[in-house]
């Protein structure tokens, strides 16, 4: 913990952040239809891994703690899956 | 006593609020649950002195929303939810696992300090004008109608959160890091498996609540469409994500009760546990099947009869683990030396009280019964039999058996017997009549009802006011023991945790040298004496 990180990577990430950001806007006044869903779910899929990776400083972590990480995603999973089983099933 | 202990080492105020000591922050959060339990418990006071009568003659409509509401929010955030994790886990859990402390014992005062902080504005809340949503917070009245303090009592509720986060964390990196040599998985107490499965809820669930107030607030402020579907938003999404939290949560409130059994059974038989590892992992199981488990609450919302099939079968699933744990206790007590010591009456009260709660969850996961008892005092009761019959009585329990290792001092066995007694019985009078109340079709959150149901409420409240004395009992003989009480000795059950083979009260750190554990939890010999797990 006591060790002193280089800044780089996390201001670059900043701006990869901010960059994603600003394409999400733009793009969400393009008509794409059913596209527009997409895209945006996509650049926030990337957005988090940015996060997970670099502030998170999940690429330097191994074992339990990717385990873990990993537990976090897969309830997500949970949530998605049984939600959208009422939502899809709906009548 | 000739050496200092942690609670005589320094006596300033300083040394208190600003303790990193796993031990005294056990006692601040002690201190400030039994502030919240007695906020709590006033609300429900005067909510049963307004059922004695079918009229509504002591508070208005208004009132009497706020009046649940408040008791809700208070009983499950700011005391069950922390109760047995953060006072006698925080206390016992390094003991167990023969450490000095936590792992992180500075986040350990940070989470008692948010935790505060978030009880305050909830508090803040409340007597600025309060709540009127039910403790469920349910969209669109809390997003559109309520002219009530939501966002406030929500943010709250919030804080505290990362409080449970921060405690959930700790307890999860002290367990895999800080067990004492020769602490295997396998060696280690029930009690802390059951809060190893606790963290783990309060570590991915949280969150998911977290996000829910925000939308809450989001939706009420900036009239984002989230819920609303006017603009957007899904009806039913925000039932999917609080019971996304709020039934594992419920498993927060029961599973360290569960843990805190396992230890007295054991000690008041002089047994070992029946299937030790059924029982561990009946815990993690009840922790991840409580996930899938969530749409039991939305039978009758408008959910999908698809969804309410599978949560519905789910439901009946996670009941599995649970009855493993009760029959295993059962089978404990089989053939033991049975002691009845208070905290052993506690355990006992809680294995009936329960099973009862927990077999009346089957009938409400029972689609077409639950039609008809949705929303009635039968769900009230089901739920006051598990939370309070349950979890509050093992608080109860663990706290009269570890009270000699907190304080060093005994407390009267005959007050405490008779606590523990009048405590079965008052709960019983209060909640029983309302199963009865609930199958007749009484709608729970009203203050007016028809005439034909007063005979069950006018039981309900007498018993209500039996179990008020008996939850004051305690106080008083705990009180008066905390200062006069006769010495204890290191291990006064004679039990083999290593939390009894420190003196009592512990020194600073736990352990004048590192114990190296021998053996498995749990042993006696022929003659009924403790083995202690590090000789
Ligand atoms: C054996 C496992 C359990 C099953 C199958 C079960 C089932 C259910 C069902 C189906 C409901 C919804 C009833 C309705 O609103 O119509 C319910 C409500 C409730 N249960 Fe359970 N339950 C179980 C265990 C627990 C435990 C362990 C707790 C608490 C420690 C608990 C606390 C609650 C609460 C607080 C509610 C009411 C929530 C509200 O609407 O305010 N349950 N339960
Ligand atoms: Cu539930």
């Amino acid at each position: 913990m006591t060790e002193r990180r280089p800044p780089l990577p996390l201001v670059g990430a900043w701006l990869g952040l901010l960059a994603l950001l600003a394409l999400t806007v733009t793009l969400a006044y393009v008509p794409l239809g059913a596209g527009n869903a997409i895209v945006a779910l996509s650049i926030g899929t990337i957005k988090a891994g940015l996060v997970a990776a670099i502030f998170m400083e999940l690429r330097h972590r191994s074992g339990l703690t990717l385990v873990f990480a990993g537990a976090g995603l897969f309830w997500l999973g949970i949530l998605l899956w049984l939600g959208l089983m009422d939502f899809m099933t709906r009548t | 006593m000739s050496e200092t202990n942690y609670l005589t080492t320094d006596y300033t105020l300083r040394s208190w609020f600003l303790t990193t000591d796993h031990k005294r922050i056990a006692i601040l959060y002690f201190a400030s649950l039994i502030f919240f339990f007695f906020i709590g418990g006033a609300a429900a006071t005067v909510i049963r002195i307004e059922l004695a009568t079918p009229q509504g003659d002591l508070v208005s409509s208004d009132t009497y929303n706020r009046l649940f509401t408040m008791h809700g929010i208070i009983m499950v955030w700011f005391f069950l939810i922390p109760s047995i994790p953060n006072t006698l886990g925080n206390f016992v859990v390094p003991l167990m696992i023969g450490a000095r402390d936590l792992a992180f014992p500075r986040l350990n005062l940070m989470s008692w300090y948010i935790f505060m902080l978030g009880g305050c504005t909830t508090l803040f809340a409340i007597f600025a004008g309060g709540i009127d949503t039910g403790w469920t917070f349910y969209t669109p009245f809390s997003t559109l109608y309520s002219n009530s303090y939501v966002i406030l009592a929500a943010a709250g509720v919030f804080i505290a959160g990362f409080s449970s986060i921060l405690t959930g964390l700790n307890f999860i990196v002290s367990i895999h890091r800080l067990r004492a040599p020769g602490l295997t998985w396998y060696r280690l107490p029930l009690f802390l498996w059951s809060l190893y499965a606790t963290s783990v809820i309060l570590v991915l669930a949280t969150p998911v609540l977290a996000i829910t107030l925000l939308l809450i607030a989001t939706e009420r402020f900036f009239g984002v469409g989230i819920f609303d579907p006017r603009i957007g938003g899904d009806p039913l999404l925000f039932q999917h994500l609080f019971w996304f939290y709020s039934h594992p949560a419920v498993y927060i409130m029961i599973l360290p009760g569960m843990g805190v059994i396992n230890e007295l059974i054991s000690c008041f038989s002089r047994k070992e546990v029946f299937g030790y590892k059924f029982v561990a992992w009946a815990s993690l199981a009840i922790a991840a099947v409580g996930f899938l488990v969530w749409g039991h609450h939305m039978f009758v919302s408008g959910q999908s009869l698809v969804a309410s099939l599978v949560f519905s079968f789910m439901s009946f699933i996670v009941a599995v683990p649970s009855a493993i744990k009760v029959f295993n206790w059962t089978a404990t007590l089989h053939k033991g030396l049975l002691r009845f010591d208070a905290p052993m009456l506690y355990a006992l009260g809680f294995i009936g009280l329960f099973t009862i709660g927990g077999l009346t969850g089957l009938f409400l996961a029972c689609l077409a019964y639950d039609v008809h008892a949705t929303d009635t005092y039968f769900v009230v009761a089901h739920f006051h039999y598990i939370m309070v019959g349950g979890m509050v009585t093992a608080y109860f329990g663990g706290l009269h058996y570890w009270w000699p290792k907190i304080t060093g001092r005994l407390y009267s066995e005959h007050w405490a017997r008779a606590a523990a007694v009048l405590i079965f019985f008052g709960f019983n009078l209060t909640f029983f009549p309302q199963f009865i109340l609930g199958a007749e079709g009484m709608p729970r959150r009203y203050h007016i009802y028809p005439p034909e149901f007063q005979v069950w409420n006018v039981l309900s409240s007498g018993g209500a006011a039996i179990l008020a004395l008996a939850y004051l009992m305690p106080l008083f003989y705990l009180g008066y023991s905390a200062f006069f009480g006769p010495r204890a000795p290191a291990n006064p059950w004679d039990a083999p945790g290593l939390e009894w083979q420190t003196s009592s009260p512990p020194p600073e750190h736990n352990f004048a040298t590192q114990p190296v554990v021998t053996r498995k939890p749990y042993q006696y010999n022929r003659n009924f004496q403790a083995e202690p797990q590090n000789a």
